[in-house]
């Protein structure tokens, strides 16, 4: 099969074409781009730079590592270095920085850090270390809610002993409801994350377009990302809200029904601390009892991972919340930069200070 | 936080620049050094000579399209040619950890003999070290070399103008996703294989056809990205590369979206970056081609005055944003 | 926030696909999707097959982005 091509080159320049078209008659569009995989593709497309000046590109908090808890990272490092476990992780938390430590640190201290690709390559790593309590640090979003529910689903049924989750899954409506109380950031549509999506569905995003702010379910190829762009724009011309899908290829209207009912046997919706954002409620997941034996909280006893502190003079919180663009931080590129981050939205790859100082602001 | 202890992510691209600038040379050199090149070049008597040296560490020791001791070869071999330099003597020092295999030990220590036969060079002297099981990860290896410079050549990463064009051997990424291929955690299999070869015959090709050559660089660790800041801020131009134009094999391309990697920062072992004026870019481009390992040679941007970012790139779209230095260590992601 | 890359399925045993990636060869856990077949194109994420990619969809997308395109214009020079 020879895929639709997406990344087209006279596609994407006559959608430009028509965006700026379709922008002319609008004042200052708003338009928040919820994904940190949309960030940094519109880095690496070089996007804002081909955009019409009255379309402003705003980077919201979908970024999982950006809003781990530092304390989060802290305490994994120490299950690793105090209780000796061994810690399996995507390769993403590894360089972000804790309150006082990081994984890397902890690793070059002699953690047994293993980084995966899956939650399931964590249950063999507890096979081959049966000796050893083996720990997945459960994060990320909707889309990867499902991979965790099937790990600690297929855990259970295999009887391991030896391996937990920490887990700091967040869900992304609930931190979208938040952002558009907030009348500051005077926001005028969204740009909705495609992968999501696929899990979620569309119908968890109508309060959006209830309240006036059309938004488009967004794919990540180039053309994707410019459709988005075009259709927001022109419910925007035609003062229409609506949530439209633009990918549809992968999304479907309802989502993926049977990953969402995986996802409730094994978790429960709870409050969930976003870091720089605060304590947002109904917006994270926590094991629930029936599978309460492979929460890591519990196994090791942990206190609530509730403190959310930021290094000094960081902006990072205002940045997740659109507040600021990453270049209006004091620190970003003099004293916070890629390789000597201060906040987690410089440390991971698809946070959107990273994003910027890569790609350019 | 702030690092005092060495981290993986000092291994390779900007960590490594950082550990070089604020630890290793301060201490070796306390003068300071002048440019770093692939290796140093001297003159004796009616002789230009270059000389260089290069440990290796990799694992696993063998993987599909070499092992460590073709690695050993070609590091050096290639270090020197990049210098235009014939490759003559080299040196092969051993730390082997107790408990490892004669066998392995052999099919390895042939395999760089045999690289290092077929280049002409004699493996003048060594040395053999044995650590305690757990000390050393099998086999470490150590090659030094010395290259006689070809008449008439001068190269260095100071020397490219604005105007020249930037050519690359051949198809990026492959030598970088093959070890990857390897670490069991990241669970995936690829149809690629290492790209390591001795890059010395294409080198001479090119000084052959186009003597003016300005500066020839080997993309191994921090792949095609890391060698072309490298160049950049030594010559004081910057880069701009044109998207469409970097030869990245389907592979490549389907490991680095599976990782979420960018295959400018994919480590290479056979492949090499050359700047040339514009006009000599087609010569230098078919002198190439006639090898099997640089069939896919080409141009894929040029030099310009210093910018802010010291290499851009113009992308498919028609944007343009800096191509980033990688950070370190490459780090699978999810997001 | 979510990479999500498409493989072709090769191989099916019980709830594990083996997939293709242009030469890359991973396996993804496909109880999550429905119906899926040998030759069908999964998205996988995680080591999971989050949903399969829709060529027909595909194509209706991109026609629906030149119609729109083409109105963008009409509307433009009214």
């Amino acid at each position: 099969m020879a895929f639709v091509n997406f990344s087209d080159d006279s596609t994407a320049k006559l959608l430009l074409d028509k965006i700026a078209l379709a922008s002319q008659s609008l004042g200052q569009v708003r338009l928040m781009e919820v994904c940190g995989t949309h960030t940094m593709e519109i880095g690496r497309l070089g996007l804002r730079s081909l955009l019409p000046k009255n379309i402003d590109l705003i980077s919201g908090p979908g970024c999982p590592v950006c809003v781990t808890p530092g304390s989060y990272i802290d305490a994994a490092a120490d299950l690793a270095l105090s209780y000796g476990a061994r810690i399996v992780t995507y390769g993403d938390l590894i360089r972000v920085p804790g309150i006082h430590t990081s994984l890397e640190e902890a690793k070059s201290k002699g953690a047994d850090i293993d980084i995966v690709t899956s939650p399931l390559i964590a249950l063999d790593i507890a096979k081959a270390h049966a000796g050893q309590q083996v720990v997945f640090l459960t994060v990320g979003f909707e889309t990867t809610t499902p991979a965790s529910a099937k790990a600690i689903m297929n855990a259970a049924n295999e009887g391991l002993q030896n391996l937990s989750f920490f887990v700091s899954h967040k869900i992304v409506p609930p931190a979208l409801e938040i952002l558009i109380a907030d009348k500051q950031l005077g926001l005028s549509g969204f740009i909705l994350p495609g992968h999501v999506s696929a899990i979620i569905g569309q119908t968890p995003y109508q309060f959006l377009a209830d309240q006036g702010l059309p938004s488009a379910i967004t794919g990540f190829e180039p053309l994707d990302i410019l459709a988005g762009i075009l259709l927001v724009t022109d419910m925007l011309r035609h003062k229409k809200s609506a949530i439209v899908n633009a990918y549809t290829r992968i999304a479907k209207p309802q989502g993926n029904p049977l990953a969402q009912e995986l996802v409730y046997r094994v978790f429960r919706v709870a409050d969930a601390l976003w870091r720089g954002i605060g304590k947002l409620p109904q917006s994270g997941l926590t094991i629930t009892d029936e599978f309460g034996f492979f929460d890591a909280t519990k196994r090791f006893s942990m206190g609530n991972i509730d403190d959310s502190e930021m290094p000094e003079a960081c902006s990072c919180g205002d940045v997740l919340k659109g507040r600021i663009k990453p270049v209006e931080c004091p620190l970003f590129g003099t004293s916070c930069t890629p390789s000597n981050p201060v906040g987690p939205c410089m440390v991971s790859s698809e946070g959107s200070c990273a994003a910027y100082y890569k790609y350019g602001a | 936080m702030t690092t005092t202890t060495v981290r993986l992510s000092h291994g390779s691209g900007k960590g490594l620049q950082e550990l070089l600038s604020t630890v290793v040379m301060p201490a070796l050199i306390p003068g300071g050094t002048g440019i770093l090149e692939d290796a140093f070049v001297f003159d004796i008597p009616g002789r230009r000579l270059a000389f260089t040296t290069d440990s290796f560490v990799v694992s696993p020791l063998e993987f599909p399209g070499g092992n460590i001791g073709t690695l050993a070869a070609c590091g050096t071999i290639n270090d020197l040619s990049m210098m235009g330099a014939r490759p003559m003597l080299m040196s092969v020092s051993l730390i082997l950890e107790e408990g490892f295999a004669f066998e392995k030990l052999a099919r390895i220590l042939s395999s760089l003999s045999q690289i290092c036969a077929s280049m002409g060079i004699k493996i003048a002297c060594g040395d053999t070290k044995v650590v305690d099981k757990g000390k050393a990860d099998g086999l470490f290896i150590n090659t030094a070399g010395i290259g006689i410079v070809q008449v008439g050549i001068s190269l260095s990463a100071a020397y490219a103008k604005p105007g020249d064009a930037v050519v690359v051997s051949g198809g990026i990424g492959l030598h970088g996703v093959t070890i990857l291929a390897q670490r069991e955690n990241l669970h995936f299999a690829s149809a690629a294989e290492s790209d390591c070869a001795p890059l010395w015959p294409l080198a001479k090709a090119v000084l052959d056809a186009v003597p003016q050559t300005r500066v020839m660089r080997d993309a191994t660790r921090g792949g095609i990205a890391a060698v072309l800041h490298e160049i950049a801020t030594d010559s004081k131009v910057s880069i701009v590369l044109q998207e469409s134009a970097i030869p990245i094999p389907p592979v490549v391309k389907g490991a680095c979206s599976f990782l979420g990697m960018d295959p400018l920062h994919i480590a290479n072992e056979g492949r090499f970056a050359i700047i040339v004026p514009a006009d000599w870019a087609d010569k230098a481009v078919a002198a190439l081609r006639v090898f099997p390992n640089a069939k896919d040679a080409c141009v894929i941007g040029h030099v310009v005055e210093k910018d802010r970012f010291p290499v851009l790139l113009k992308t498919s779209i028609g944007g343009t944003r800096p191509v980033e230095m990688p950070p370190g260590e490459l780090l699978p992601r999810i997001c | 926030m979510c990479l999500a890359v498409p493989g072709k399925v090769i191989t099916i045993s019980g709830d594990i696909a083996t997939v293709d990636m242009l030469g890359n060869i991973t396996t993804a856990d496909i109880s999550l999707i429905e119906e899926v077949r040998v030759g069908d194109y999964v998205m996988v994420h995680v080591g999971f097959a989050i949903q399969k990619y829709n060529e027909e969809e595909a194509k209706i997308t991109l026609d629906l982005l030149k119609d729109l395109a083409e109105a963008v214009e009409k509307d433009g020079i009214r």
